[in-house]
């Protein structure tokens, strides 16, 4: 039977119409998707920039000090240890206002110095003795509270009761303000010192550091290890029951909570293996850990996409299997295998729950100088600080949060960069 | 179990032009479709003459499993020292399968199983003391996609003797290279552009980079997988033209889907079907006078 021409056509332009709507109503809402999801993300940056930039200046205090010698070197050489460096700083305040005499009133003002201040007194004279009698002009770090009204992130019309500003404070704030003695600079403490329990001296320097010594750990134990791990899978290991199981352990090693990753480590590294607690080694192993299974699905990916047609090309002429995987699949799979790298390494970076049982959730001040010293991690400092009362560790969460995401996105061009230089066509 | 009935009329006065086109050969063949009482099935013996002189690679009784499946039915072959011989057959038929016995190809293949006896100059080659490397090294292979490696012109031939360490110096390498490409008839047209990507060649020129690559390796055998399947008529014709050449110094075995290159290349044509090696002979015959009825279907274009 034969069908007409005429009924056919007409059967596909009566479809013809809903087929379009449909298509229309897909890519509306792929559209849909899109903008929301830029929408999310720009409200996201938005925030977090307005939130945090601040961050990144800080109010100082310009003070005529004089490093007199009666209090720096009472026994005529200096005193690095004992000497009353912060009475260099009252006294230049006490002269700025020699009005204040009532000592409730003074503690007051010393408070609007920050507390670093005479370490800095300290390490100036250090480092060069000769200043000893003399008057200079120094730019010392004015407290958080300060940097706070200054940066009108403390509201001048509450209550003085529920503000951590006295009165009296706001008004000599202003009047330094007046006089000039108040300049904003860049905020180089937050780039050089570790934690602290002042806003105003707390640095990211040390979890920055400690983040740093766990991603080389991870890298290189994990990189090396899963790149191994699936080339064997892949290109040596018989098909058996047994590569089936351990294929299915490493997907589902890939999907366990990080938590747990972090209870391992901890059971085998510290209590068992006796390694430093709060260590970027153990982190570093720990992350690796959890690395792992992404790095030798990545990596197995892209060893599987190699076309077949090469190795046959290298074993026709006679390479033996080693030479096969190491001349042609390997060079092909590697960027596959990078970028499989770096997704796992984004992942460690933003890890910190297995970092929590490990001891790494720590107030650490000093800077990590090794792969065992005590340190924190990049999330977790951020963690800590969003956990601070201090207003000013507010600001200084969102600067850490977009200094990680600047780690993040070096990390990222790191591995596009890789990835087109050792990227081959065929 | 079927027994094959030789051709009564074998001698027919077409068969002695050799340089006829294939067509005129097929249409000489249909003529004579149904005059003949001839083989009608796929038996145990293969029809025709699996023996040669001077015999360099023998097959004797090969059979090929996939697993379950069973690729290759007893098949007996003999190739001789500097001979082009065709392996023809419709898809499936288990021509590059056997292609790929001959170089341990298969080995790559888990599942793929291999009995009988297959020799080279008299050696066995799946005996436990042949490396298979050493075997490839022998027995070279051209693929049916051209698949240069993704590296230079230079390095594509200059890998082979370089990993079996053919050559002892540079020097000795470039005249390998050099030559291997002058043989490939390729060298005119890459001599200034050795290190540009051999993936930037044009398809008839990357297969010519193949062979060359191939034969840099000196080996005594060439395998030939469909060369010519992804290439225009012009390369085809410029890689037959070489087979023609090359069968001066090497035994070469090509499996090719086209009857017009078969009858045009090779000296003799083995035609397989279903995995059974149903008839071998010289290509003349084979395209005027086939002794077997799937063999004539399949040159008269009935089957395949």
């Amino acid at each position: 039977m034969t069908r007409s021409k005429n009924v056919s056509r007409q059967k596909v332009e009566a479809g013809l119409k809903q087929r379009r709507r449909r298509e229309r109503w897909f890519q509306m809402l792929g559209l849909l998707a899109t903008t929301i999801g830029v929408v999310f993300l720009l409200v996201f940056f938005s925030t977090l920039i307005s939130k945090g930039s601040s961050a990144f200046m800080q109010t100082h205090i310009m003070l005529d000090v004089e490093y007199s010698a009666e209090i720096i070197s009472p026994d005529g050489k200096p005193d690095t240890v004992y000497a009353d460096y912060d009475a260099i700083i009252r006294n230049a305040l006490m002269e700025i206002f020699p009005e204040v005499t009532d000592r409730r009133e003074r503690r007051d003002l010393q408070r609007m110095v920050s507390i670093g201040a005479g370490y800095q007194m300290r390490a100036v004279i250090e480092r060069d003795p000769s200043l000893i009698g003399t008057r200079q002009s120094i730019v010392v770090p004015a407290a958080a509270n300060v940097d706070m009204v200054v940066k009108g992130n403390i509201d001048r019309d509450i209550d003085e009761n529920l503000r951590p500003v006295s009165d009296r404070q706001l008004a000599w704030i202003d009047r330094l303000d007046a006089e000039g003695k108040l300049v904003t600079q860049f905020n180089t403490a937050l780039f050089t010192n570790g934690d602290s329990r002042e806003p105003e001296l707390a640095g990211i320097r040390g979890a920055l550091m400690g983040s740093l010594y766990m991603l080389v750990v991870t890298i290189v134990l994990a990189f090396p290890v899963g790149a191994a791990a699936a080339v064997y899978l892949e290109e040596f290991a018989p098909r058996n029951r047994w590569s089936d199981l351990i294929e299915v352990n490493i997907n589902n090693l890939a999907a366990v909570p990080s938590i747990v990753f972090g209870l391992l480590a901890l059971a085998v590294f510290i209590n068992w293996m006796s390694l430093p607690r709060s260590a970027p080694l153990v982190g570093g192993l720990a992350l690796s850990l959890l690395t792992l299974p992404v790095i030798i699905i990545a990596s197995r990916a892209a060893i599987k996409s190699v076309p077949p047609s090469i190795r046959e090309a290298a074993l026709g002429v006679g390479a033996s299997k080693m030479q096969v995987v190491f001349h042609h699949v390997l060079p092909l799979a590697l960027p596959g295998m990078l970028t499989g790298a770096i997704i796992g390494m984004s992942r460690a970076l933003g890890e910190s729950a297995p970092l929590l049982m490990i001891g790494m959730v720590a107030f650490i001040v000093d800077v990590p100088a090794g792969f065992t010293d005590p340190a924190t991690a990049l999330p977790v400092q951020i963690y800590l600080w969003a956990d601070s009362p201090e207003r000013a560790f507010a600001e200084r969460t969102s600067a850490a949060i977009i200094v990680l995401l600047g780690f993040l996105l070096l990390m990222n061009l790191t591995a596009v960069i890789l990835r087109k230089r050792v990227e081959r066509k065929w | 179990m079927t027994k094959l009935t030789q051709k009564e009329d074998s001698a027919v006065s077409h068969a002695d032009a050799p340089d006829m086109q294939r067509s005129d050969r097929v249409s000489v063949a249909g003529e004579r479709r149904g005059d003949t009482a001839r083989a009608m099935e796929i038996g145990d013996t293969t029809v025709g003459n699996v023996r040669c002189a001077d015999a360099f690679v023998t097959a004797e009784k090969v059979n090929v499993y996939y697993g379950d499946n069973h690729a290759i039915k007893d098949v007996t072959l003999e190739i001789s020292r500097s001979e082009v011989i065709a392996l023809i057959g419709p898809s499936g038929c288990g021509k590059s399968t056997f292609l790929r016995c001959l170089n341990r190809m298969n080995d790559t293949i888990e599942s793929a199983r291999v009995t009988g006896r297959i020799t080279l100059d008299g050696q066995d080659i799946y005996s436990k003391e042949l490396d298979p490397v050493a075997l490839r090294a022998r027995v070279g292979m051209v693929f049916q996609k051209p698949n240069p490696f993704p590296k230079s012109i230079y390095d594509n031939v200059a890998y082979g003797p370089r990993i079996h360490g053919l050559a002892a110096d540079r020097s000795e390498l470039d005249a390998i290279v050099h030559t291997s490409l002058d043989r490939a008839g390729l060298l005119k047209e890459v001599k200034d552009r050795l290190d540009e990507p051999g993936t930037g060649l044009s398809g008839g020129q990357q297969q010519r980079l193949c062979i060359a690559r191939t034969i840099a390796v000196n080996p005594e055998v060439i395998l030939m997988d469909e060369p010519c399947s992804a290439l225009d008529p012009i390369a085809t014709a410029r890689i037959e033209d070489l087979m023609d050449e090359l069968s001066q110094n090497y035994a070469i075995v090509i499996v090719t889907h086209s009857m017009q290159q078969a009858a045009r290349v090779s000296k003799r044509v083995a035609y397989f079907h279903l995995g059974h090696l149903v008839e071998v002979d010289d290509t003349d015959r084979i395209f005027t006078n086939p002794q077997h009825k799937l063999t004539e279907d399949y040159i008269t274009g009935r089957i395949g």
